[in-house]
């Protein structure tokens, strides 16, 4: 029996496992990363948009500081998230920004003078200051009230991760490649580590390790077309699904990108829209201000999404024998803008499109995106049910999304949670002698073990890619951007089916080393399991909530459904998860329950809402000279890493 | 997109070095074509209806993530962002990206290879300060034009198409090759990386760094992020020289 020992194994190599490993390293404890692939390749490296942080360089970025980034991402979340979360996230941004720089990410800068713009369809002279000449400057994007999404020409996601990576190789980090996590060991609520398979040998391997932290990415492929990589499949959220003890958070939350290219469905980056590209319809009409007046194409993700996908249904969609479509127009931004900052969007539209989109539309329509929902965990990025185990980045449910994300808000995410939850790690392994049975272990690897040697052992069975395809297809149908009871009751009864039948696979290419057939006969019955989190946690989920939009109940409902739903799979022979309420606790919050300001306000509120309001109000009252910091405080005291405690500066302003 | 329905045969070099005594042979597949049927399209439907033994490596399938390099009638190019439509007769050969050590089929461990290179060019800041930064301040300014130009070298997806293009590099083993040299050179413009042109030097300054090269561009010409590797080699040379 092989077996590896680590302080701190990281399962994943994107932004967020990167990070996480590097903080315990720094910490000086040792630490392994698996990646599927080279971590370079990790699907981190397609954020071409870029990562919020409330600098406020820009002159469009004038005021902003954390307190107005919370508003936007608690508005943005529909009040989904936890507050407290997003607080230390809003805080430390600036600082995993500028510790980016230093670390050598090439961000775009501020340029002293005037430049052109496209604002609302129509060419703007804006004048940057003199002062703030080379700062990190920063786009607009979606759902934002400044502009404070801080970019690389159009590969801030490659440069953030290239320098990350870069950094875990100078730190001497091993990563261990072509290797993937299929479960994970315990015993009484502790975590130990994982079995893991060598994607070249067959190998199984087990990693022993006092911490172990989930970054393993999104698992947009649960659905048929999607932005995500191929690799974006969520066996890391399966893999604590599986142990039963684990939870998972808000599997329902799932975004949706308006602008994807049609049919393959690669993403033309919110930049298009944030630098003002316009989205249009079949007789070339300019149909989102007539929707969203305020914010109009930049309303949030799940706003835009659904009014085009409504604004379809119409029948006003650019008929393709691929279905429906609409355009987006970045043709007005001019070739030099185009070339310089939309470049990854004008190679995606020659090479997979034909088309140039300095001088022709885009077609486009909204594509699975995101995965608001994950392994649910504490502030810490500790899973709440299961010791020793953590989380990080797409694949967490750390929640500072809740029911959805905003666009720069998830590579920001990836950094300043392997920041602060890599402390934590760290902390965790300083506290936390490895005490395992090789037993234990032994019984794990065994239990792998025999579950391949069945796989390979049968002789008629279930082809795994069909299974997918089916899977695939029944969550793209039924379980997408609108939902409804009939829908989403017929998809949990034929996932059931799926899952059944997932049990019973059967390979035609029996051999145990690399072997694609064999990946995908591991991997689709855990895929299953996540599809019917997702399905069924939003079939009970009676209300509609950010991106989770219900036909039949519309409105945002406070009063019975301010709470994150919480699944478990405690059985092998369950065929659907359990599932549990965690509630918001509106007293507790900085920001009670408001209006996004989209559309007509429906909300149910909670009762606690209006309570809340009043007690603010006093609180505000009998602290005249608080300033901004103090009153966050009295309001909602977070916890973070003392190191990351400090006030942020900003140009014209200081540290206030 | 072309919407004629033609039968493409896609010729692909099949080998498991897993499986001992196997031996590698081109078998053909054929494919029903596709409006804007690309060969990572073509190459998983191969794999799903006609043999699900096929390995290959793509992740993002969209040109970004560099995994998919193979070579394509003789070109090394990304797999992922190549359309059929591009091939008149239909017929397209694919063979793993030579210079690398073969997994199996068109897959290929550049991984290895490409921390090698990292490690061996120290692909990162070299600045004492670099960990010690008052993250709460203003950052360090730079220059928006420098800031491109940093960028503009750093777009490199470590695909490793200039590796197997790269004549010099197949007689040479040890040869860092052009995204090595890209690589430094990255670095070498960077104001934050307080290395100097001697340390530099020390990296690149012999016949497996940039004398060695033979400037015959086979970089250049397939590199499939059009990197600017003739200029950048040229004036690393220039730079290099005034060393010593
Ligand atoms: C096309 C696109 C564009 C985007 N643009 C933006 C943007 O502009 N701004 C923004 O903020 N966000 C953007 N996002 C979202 C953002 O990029 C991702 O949410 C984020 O990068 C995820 O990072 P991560 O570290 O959590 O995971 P990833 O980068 O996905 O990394 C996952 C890692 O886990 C490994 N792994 C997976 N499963 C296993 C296993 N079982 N065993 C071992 N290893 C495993 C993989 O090899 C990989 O290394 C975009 C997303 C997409 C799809
Ligand atoms: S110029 Fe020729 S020898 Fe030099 S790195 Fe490029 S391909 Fe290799
Ligand atoms: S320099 Fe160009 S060809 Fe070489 S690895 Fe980088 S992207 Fe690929
Ligand atoms: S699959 Fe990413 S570049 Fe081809």
């Amino acid at each position: 029996m092989k077996i590896v020992y680590t302080d701190s194994l990281i399962i994943g190599g994107g932004l967020a496992g990167l990070r996480v490993a590097i903080a315990a390293k720094q910490r000086g404890y040792d630490s392994i990363v698996l990646s599927l692939m080279p971590a370079k390749r990790s699907h981190s490296a397609a954020a071409q948009g870029g990562m919020q942080a409330s600098l406020g360089a820009s002159v469009k970025g004038e005021g902003d500081n954390e307190d107005v980034h919370f508003e936007d991402t608690v508005k943005g979340s529909d009040w989904g998230c936890d507050q407290d979360v997003a607080r230390m996230f809003v805080n430390t941004a600036p600082k995993a920004i500028r510790q980016l720089a230093a670390w050598g990410v090439p961000w775009s800068r501020v340029r002293r003078g005037n430049r052109e713009v496209v604002i609302n369809g129509e060419k703007v002279t804006i004048t940057e200051k003199n002062e703030a000449h080379g700062l990190i400057t920063a786009r607009d994007f979606g759902g934002t009230k400044k502009w404070r999404t801080c970019y690389t020409s159009d590969g801030a996601g490659h440069t953030m991760l290239y320098c990350m990576d870069n950094k875990a190789i100078q730190l001497g980090i091993q990563v261990h490649e072509r290797k993937e996590a299929i479960a994970l060991i315990h015993e009484d609520g502790v975590c130990y580590g994982a079995i893991v398979r060598d994607l070249i040998t067959g190998e199984l391997i087990a990693y022993v390790a006092k911490a172990t932290t989930i970054a393993t990415g999104g698992y947009g492929r649960l659905y048929s077309v999607t932005t995500n990589a191929v690799i974006s499949e969520g066996i890391g959220c399966a893999i604590a699904l599986e142990t039963g003890v684990a939870t998972l958070g808000n599997m329902e939350a799932v975004q949706f990108h308006p602008t994807a290219i049609v049919p393959v469905g690669i993403l033309t980056t919110e930049g298009c829209r944030g630098d003002g590209g316009l989205l249009l319809d079949k007789d070339g009409y300019r149909f989102m201000p007539d929707y969203e007046p305020g914010k109009k194409e930049l309303a949030s993700r799940d706003v835009v999404s659904r009014r085009m996908t409504e604004h379809m249904r119409k029948g006003k969609g650019v008929p393709s024998r691929y279905g429906d479509h609409l355009w987006l127009d970045i043709t007005l931004l001019g070739r030099k803008h185009i070339e310089r900052n939309l470049r990854e969007v004008k190679e995606i539209c020659e090479y997979f499109l034909g088309i140039d989109p300095v001088e022709e539309y885009i077609p486009v329509r909204p594509t699975q995106h995101y995965s608001m929902g994950g392994v649910r965990t504490g502030p810490t990025g500790e899973s709440q049910t299961m010791k020793g185990l953590f989380s990080a980045g797409e694949a967490s449910c750390w929640d500072m999304h809740g029911f959805n994300r905003l666009g720069g808000n998830s590579v920001a995410e990836t950094v300043v949670a392997g920041m602060i939850v890599g402390e934590y790690v760290a902390d965790h392994c300083a506290g936390n002698p490895l005490k395992i049975d090789t037993k234990l272990i032994g019984h794990f690897m065994d239990r792998e073990d025999r579950k391949i040697s069945n796989l390979l052992g049968r002789d008629k069975g279930e082809n795994p890619f069909e299974l997918k395809k089916e899977m695939q297809q029944i969550m793209m149908d039924k379980v997408g951007i609108f939902r409804n009871e009939t829908d989403l009751a017929q998809a949990v009864e034929e996932l059931k089916v799926l899952h059944q039948r997932s049990k019973n696979i059967a390979l035609k290419h029996r051999i145990s080393s690399s072997n694609p057939e064999l990946v995908e006969a591991i991997r689709v019955p855990k895929m299953i399991r996540l599809a019917q989190c997702v399905a069924y946690g939003a079939m009970l989920r009676k209300e509609s909530r950010g991106a989770h939009a219900r036909e039949d109940y519309p409105e945002r409902n406070d009063r019975d459904w301010l709470k994150r739903t919480l699944t478990t799979w405690k059985s092998e022979d369950d065929d659907l998860p359990e599932v549990s309420y965690e509630e918001l606790d509106v007293m507790k919050m900085e920001m009670p329950p408001g209006s996004r300001g989209y559309g007509v306000d429906n909300t149910i509120h909670h009762p606690n809402t209006e309570k809340r309001v009043a007690e603010i109000e006093e609180i505000e009252k009998a602290h005249p000279d608080a300033d901004r910091f103090e009153l966050q405080q009295l309001l909602n005291p977070i916890n973070v890493p003392d190191k990351f405690r400090g006030k942020n500066e900003r140009i014209g302003r200081g540290y206030k | 997109m072309s919407e004629q329905e033609r039968v493409l045969k896609f010729h692909i070099l099949r080998y498991n070095p897993q499986i001992k005594g196997d031996i590698p042979t081109m078998k053909t597949y054929e494919v029903e074509e596709a409006p804007g049927m690309t060969i990572f399209i073509a190459l998983n439907d191969i794999r799903e209806k006609q043999d699900p033994s096929l390995q290959f490596d793509f992740i993002c399938r969209a040109g970004i993530c560099g995994s998919c390099a193979m070579i394509i009638n003789g070109r090394p190019d990304l797999a992922c962002r190549t359309l059929t439509s591009k091939f008149p007769d239909g017929e397209i050969k694919l063979l793993p990206l030579p210079g690398f050590e073969l997994i199996g089929d068109l897959s290929v461990n550049t991984g290895k290879f490409m921390r090698g290179m990292s490690e061996r060019v120290e692909s990162w800041i070299h600045d004492e300060h670099a960990d010690n930064v008052d993250l709460d301040r203003l950052e360090e300014r730079m220059d928006p034009d420098v800031a491109d130009e940093i960028y503009e070298l750093e777009r490199c997806v470590e695909c490793g198409c200039c590796v197997s293009a790269c004549a010099t590099k197949r007689m040479r083993e040890g040869f860092l090759t052009a995204f090595g040299f890209m690589r430094l050179a990255r670095y070498a413009i960077d104001p934050r990386d307080k290395r100097s042109d001697e340390e530099f030097y020390e990296i690149i300054g012999d016949d497996e760094g940039v004398f060695g090269c033979m400037t015959l561009l086979g970089c250049q010409d397939y590199c499939p992020k059009d990197l600017p590797h003739q200029t950048q080699i040229a004036s690393l040379r220039r730079r290099m020289a005034r060393v010593r």
